[in-house]
């Protein structure tokens, strides 16, 4: 292969050239398109009504930090991104631990534990905003009322309308929804382990809890990385989900709502610009090693 | 790399499911895992249940303390009323659910053409710093949208195409390169290098050599690639509601749902469930009928081999 891919450089040239039309307009549309955020989040564009548009640094970003609207939207962000990595890993991985021996059915309950992940949210909404229902006792619906029936009715609450847990609950349905996900990805990665180390273990005399904890569980790293990875970008991005079951609504508005708010209903672009590349930023902060680190595993592999 | 993550997700295990009778403690685990797996599926069914049921309980008849019980009797007047709009919702899903469908197929059908042009060169075609700029695509991938939408938003004003559903076939063309490239590359790295030599052989040129050595071979990642494409567009929210401002003569399934089921409309339950759900039949239809294809989309977002 090596030999004559060198003296081949016609058809090299070729392959350049049609990748061409796609690396321009990922230059333009992605890196190009970035830029050009940038530059209007540097401007004084605050309304429609600027006359003349001019430069004014990092205003807009520093701003940001004495914007109470936009910390606290920061502060619901990190609220509903730990409970949500923790939890959302959590079940996955129980899920996985369920499945990985292989079980009749198995089928059955890994495409049921995964439709979650093909429907809209602006769908699933109207079924949490049932769920999620704050009546109580007598006018109980939803999940307080599912609480009251099984004997757990002091554990109703308000949801995503109470004061301090709106975001707490405003990561079940994100849970709901990317828990299959997770498990996913722990199946493939227990299964990518070769039975073969089991039964040496077990051979040696290991208890099963042991041949978890020493043989199994080390060789899930790298699928846990990934994980994280996955679940915290998708958390800092989280939009459809919150619209979809609550609107642009104060209590439980996160960065990216409140980017939309800012856009939309005030026209502010330069401030919803700097907010869009604080999200940009925090993405970028996980992403980037991730995807150094995926390239040198892909060098060593090759 | 032909064992990839579905394969080793969804192969059967029957070397683990052993035949010998259990003893005491293994079938102890067994029923353990049953029972868990069974409240698992409850929980995981709600939502889509409570849709589905209250569905046919008519326009307004939905109880909220009833929502879960069944429909007795069944009653199917929501389901007209969501789909071609009454006097008090004067947009019904129809239209916007057909424009969707329109848009759909399309950046679904073109994406998947240009995925596999990229795919092949990056795979096959390797030409110096290419992995660089197979890196730099990922990154697209992975962006949040927001920070490249009012950039997007000003361009397709200026130049009119806001007036059309083409802008969003276009946005999910454009920003679909990376995922449908990643596809089409981890699928034609499973290729042997071989064939590719025997077509330099025969001094086949490079398109003569995807034409009739690697298209014929590609289906399988045609359909991954066209299904993925089909369900985020479906699904799609956050382009729909800036490219087309939320102008019901562009309105597509998801924008056209938020607006229906807005606060104004919260107290019909029974036609706001209804209407969730007819919006996610293709979805869910696609997902029962190819669901392996999809999952094949969904995992190699996690850029894992």
């Amino acid at each position: 292969m090596k030999s004559t891919s060198k003296n081949n450089f016609t058809s090299k040239l070729g392959g350049f050239f049609f990748l061409l039309p796609s690396m321009i307009a990922v230059a333009i549309f992605v890196y190009g398109m970035i830029l050009w955020t940038v530059n209007i989040s540097l401007s004084n564009r605050n309304s429609g009504y600027v006359k003349e548009l001019k430069n004014v640094g990092l205003k807009n970003y520093t701003d940001l930090i004495s914007d109470d609207r936009f910390t606290h939207a920061l502060s619901n962000l990190v609220k509903f991104t730990l409970t949500f990595m923790i939890a959302t890993l959590l079940a996955g991985f129980i899920m996985s631990l369920l499945l990985e021996k292989g079980i009749k059915g198995e089928g059955f309950f890994r495409s049921f534990y995964l439709y979650p992940m093909a429907i809209s949210f602006i769908a699933m909404g109207t079924a949490f905003r049932w769920l999620f229902n704050t009546g109580r006792d007598g006018d109980a619906a939803g999940l307080n009322l599912l609480l009251k029936n099984v004997g757990l009715g002091f554990l109703q609450n308000d949801w995503i309308l109470s004061e301090k847990g709106a975001m707490y609950s405003m990561a079940l349905p994100a849970i709901w929804q990317m828990s299959g996900y997770v498990m996913a990805l722990f199946l493939a990665g227990f299964r990518g382990i070769s039975d073969e180390m089991r039964e040496a273990a077990r051979v040696d005399g290991a208890t099963e809890f042991q041949i978890y904890r020493s043989i199994l569980f080390p060789q899930l790293t790298p699928t846990l990385l990934t994980v994280l990875i996955i679940l915290g970008h998708v958390s800092m991005k989280m939009f459809d989900l919150i619209v979809g079951i609550n609107g642009k609504s104060y209590g439980t508005q996160v960065v990216a709502v409140y980017m939309w708010e800012t856009t939309f209903d005030s026209g502010n672009l330069a401030k919803g610009t700097a907010i869009s590349i604080v999200i940009l930023l925090m993405v970028a902060l996980v992403v980037v090693p991730y995807l150094r680190y995926v390239n040198k595993q892909e060098a060593y592999r090759q | 790399m032909t064992h990839d993550l579905v394969d080793r997700l969804t192969e059967k295990h029957d070397a683990r499911v052993s035949k010998r009778k259990l003893t005491g403690s293994e079938k102890f685990w067994l029923i353990f895992r049953y029972i868990a797996l069974t409240l698992i599926w409850f929980l995981v069914v709600l939502p889509i249940y409570v849709m589905l049921v209250n569905s046919f309980k008519g326009v307004d008849n939905v109880y909220l303390v009833d929502a879960f019980k069944l429909p007795i009797p069944l009653d199917f007047s929501a389901w007209p009323v969501a789909w071609n709009g009454a006097a008090y919702f004067p947009h019904g899903l129809s239209e916007s659910m057909f424009r969707t469908l329109f848009f759909v197929i399309q950046s679904a059908l073109i994406s998947a053409v240009i995925g596999s042009i990229n795919g092949y060169v990056f795979a096959k075609w390797k030409f110096r710093g290419s992995n660089v700029v197979f890196t730099m695509f990922l990154f697209g991938m992975f962006i949040p949208y927001q920070a490249i939408m009012i950039p997007l938003v000003k361009l397709s004003n200026t130049i009119g195409l806001n007036k059309s559903i083409y802008v969003l076939v276009f946005a999910h063309i454009i920003y679909g390169i990376p995922i449908c490239t990643l596809i089409f590359r981890n699928y034609y790295e499973t290729i042997p290098n071989e064939l590719i030599e025997a077509g330099r052989v025969d001094r086949a040129s490079m398109v003569r050599i995807y034409r009739s050595i690697i298209l014929p071979l590609s289906i399988p990642a045609f359909v991954v690639v066209i299904i993925w494409q089909f369900t985020s567009a479906w699904n799609d929210f956050l382009f729909a509601i800036f490219l087309t401002g939320g102008s019901p003569k562009l309105s597509v399934a998801t924008t056209a749902l938020n607006f229906l089921t807005g606060s104004p409309n919260a107290v019909y339950y029974g036609m706001n469930m209804t209407a969730s759900l007819i919006v996610s039949i293709p979805v869910l239809i696609v997902y029962i009928f190819l669901g392996r294809y999809f999952l094949r989309g969904m995992l190699s977002g996690s850029l894992k081999g």
